[in-house]
């Protein structure tokens, strides 16, 4: 077990250099962020929304961008025929791990960019917990990262891949934003940590659920 | 077993459950064996309960069966697992749409809007948008076994996700849904009439889904020999 | 000793059979030729044999010494050169040969992989991006990352595509090497191929064509 840790390793690295060199989901990522952004301010104008909406309206922006860099790293895998080279190197899981924690730091990065632009520009948006607002990025990252990354599998071997992802990815992900969403909301207004308590439990619980089934789903997909 | 005779059966049975939900009169203190009491606030409108639960209960039990079979199909790579799961998919996506719909009529008659965000309509539209993923997840693979095998897992997934929605979703949002029925202590505290033919419609509605299952099952798999009669030919 | 056995193995696809039963056994040191019209199923064959891609019923074995291989580790024992296993573009040649090294999870020095390049014909090219490479240097790699980790069982799929003399010769070379230490499949249409191994299947024919066996 201890012994995989080195392919595990390997695979992420080889993602994090593939997308340094090639830049084609960063790049697209953050022009979709800008854009999003200007996009929001431009509706919003000088009304002053509600905490609540402008609470769902990060999330909003943080689930599309994550439909739009995290399907990447299957479908180039798939469109180039990289992918039983792959195969015959290591164990499915080997892959599947090292492109998930790939995607989680990738989803980080983003979302980082996109928290710190929505503060910045969002000027009557304050966020008063930062303590409840930091936990519920990291577990929201990691609950996103690990949905997005199976269904991103499944999505590579089907044929309309672009519209798909989005339609599989909403419903399986809806508890996780309701949750997220509900609780930034009581990060903004000032809530105390242990108040979202409900929310970090259903958090983790959601990640751990979902990894588990994916773990031992993953080889079905793979494998044709 | 005959399965004419079971035929007749089921449809007199639904027939007298529909019978028994619009005829009955509704009173305040009912005295005789065919009459439902008054629910304040609700009446007439109650009726509709009959109906709505179970159409709601169908597509859950559905989407179950269609995640067993999913299981099943994983593990013995029989095609008939798969097409037993497509079929519990569709039918339970139709006892869905009648769900959200009785539900969306007995909300505009009783709160005045179609939708509510009430957390149990939500739930149902949620199941709606699961049931729906999965058809649009179907109809974009080529390929029988590849098909089988993706849609398998994208049922499984979505169904490890379905505690979340019903715990969780109704902590969130203050629930409209009346609680008339089962209680924090989980005693039924209805009147033994409406009991009666809310449980016969739910008994009902749930024989009514594996009969249509059953065909559904035969008119898929005939399709299936047809066409390889067409291939081979 | 390490003996490799397809075991009945049959592919549908969309309800039309490629093949129904094909059934061998190759023991360390013995190789096989498999050849067919276009779409008998050739690559099919290779990709179950090779564990990337499922059998519709059959499976094949892999006994080391008496001891069952699990199929989860058969990957460890094969090498596997085709027209459809990629490597990646936007690599270095070198890169690419150490990035399967460490997925792997075997060593990667560097002179493990100067090696792997110069027995391709590729060295002084390592440090270039393989988008930069011609098709017949983009073969030679294919082989340099299949080597490299001296496979046990080696799968060739048109062995010779891409390549010139030069490369042709040192895929001979290869081939030799291979039956000498372990268990060679190739699968090819090219009629001065076909002798290469001790056994050939004819796939596609229903007499099931095998000779030699």
């Amino acid at each position: 077990m201890f012994r995989s840790i080195g392919p595990v390793l390997a695979v992420m690295r080889k993602e994090f250099r593939s997308e340094l060199r090639t830049r084609y989901a960063l790049n697209a990522l953050f022009m979709f962020v800008v854009t999003t952004l200007a996009i929001i301010l431009f509706a919003i104008g000088n009304e002053n929304a509600s905490s609540e909406v402008l609470s769902g309206v990060l999330w909003i922006i943080i689930f599309f961008s994550t439909m739009s860099g995290l399907s990447r790293t299957f479908i180039t895998e798939e469109e180039r025929g990289t992918g039983p080279t792959l195969q015959l190197l290591t164990r499915p899981l080997t892959i599947f791990i090292g492109k998930f924690i790939f995607n989680t730091v990738l989803l980080f990065a983003i979302n980082l960019l996109t928290v710190a632009l929505y503060l910045l520009l969002l000027t009557n948006y304050q966020i008063r917990s930062y303590d409840i607002f930091i936990t519920i990025m990291a577990l929201g990252t990691v609950g996103l990262s690990a949905t997005s990354t199976i269904l991103a599998a499944i999505v590579a071997k089907a044929n309309t891949k672009g519209t798909l992802y989005p339609v599989l990815s909403f419903p399986l992900l809806l508890p996780l934003l309701l949750s997220v969403i509900n609780a930034t909301k009581m990060a903004a207004d000032g809530a105390r940590f242990l108040d979202a308590l409900g929310e970090y439990q259903v958090l983790i619980s959601y990640s751990v659920v979902i990894f588990t089934a994916s773990v031992l789903l993953f080889e079905f997909i793979w494998k044709d | 077993m005959d399965m004419t005779l079971l035929k007749f059966l089921l449809f007199f049975w639904l027939a007298g459950v529909i019978l028994a939900a619009f005829a009955f009169p509704i009173v305040p203190s009912p005295r005789h064996w065919n009459e439902f009491p008054v629910i304040p606030g609700l009446e007439d409108k109650a009726r509709i309960l009959f109906f709505h639960v179970p159409m709601s209960w169908t597509a859950v039990v559905a989407f179950i069966i269609s995640m067993i079979s999913a299981i099943r199909y994983l593990v013995r790579k029989n095609g008939n697992d798969d097409i037993v799961s497509a079929a519990s998919a569709g039918l339970g996506l139709l006892f869905c749409v009648l769900a959200t719909v009785t539900g969306s009529l007995w909300a505009k008659f009783n709160w005045g809007s179609f939708w509510n965000w009430d957390p149990r309509e939500t739930s149902i539209a949620i199941l709606l948008l699961i049931y729906g993923a999965y058809f649009a997840l179907r109809s974009a693979i080529d390929g029988e076994e590849k098909r089988a095998m993706l849609c398998a897992v994208y049922a499984i997934l979505a169904g490890v996700t379905m505690p979340f929605f019903i715990f969780i979703v109704p902590r969130i949002v203050a629930s409209l849904h009346p609680e008339p029925i089962v209680n924090s202590q989980g005693k039924i505290h209805m009147n033994p009439t409406m009991l009666t033919v809310f449980l016969a419609s739910l008994a009902g509605f749930t024989a009514l889904y594996f009969w249509m299952l059953r065909l559904r099952i035969r008119t898929m798999k005939a399709e299936i020999l047809s066409l390889a009669r067409a291939d081979a030919a | 000793m390490l003996e490799l056995t397809a075991a009945h193995i049959a592919k549908t696809f969309n309800r039309r059979n490629i093949f129904r039963d094909v059934s061998f056994t190759l023991k360390e040191g013995t190789s096989l030729t498999l050849t067919g019209r276009n779409g008998s199923g050739k690559s099919t064959l290779m990709k179950i044999i090779a564990g990337v891609l499922t059998p519709s019923r059959g499976s094949v074995v892999l006994n080391d010494d008496g001891k069952t291989i699990p199929s989860s580790d058969h990957y460890r024992y094969f090498g596997f050169v085709s027209p459809y296993l990629q490597l990646y573009d936007e690599f270095s040649g070198e890169e690419n040969i150490r990035l399967v090294q460490e997925i792997r999870g075997l060593p990667a020095e560097q002179s493990t992989i100067d090696g792997a390049l110069a027995d391709v014909g590729l060295a002084g090219r390592g440090g270039d991006l393989l988008r930069t490479y011609s098709s017949g240097m983009k073969q030679r790699l294919k082989y340099a990352a299949a080597l490299v980790h001296r496979p046990r069982i080696l799968l060739l799929d048109e062995p010779t595509s891409n390549l010139d003399e030069e490369g042709k010769a040192f895929v001979h070379r290869a081939i030799e090497r291979q039956k000498g230490q372990g268990i060679l499949i190739l699968a090819t249409n090219e009629r001065d191929e076909l002798s290469l191994c001790d056994a050939v299947i004819t796939l596609g024919d229903p007499a099931g064509g095998k000779e030699g066996l």
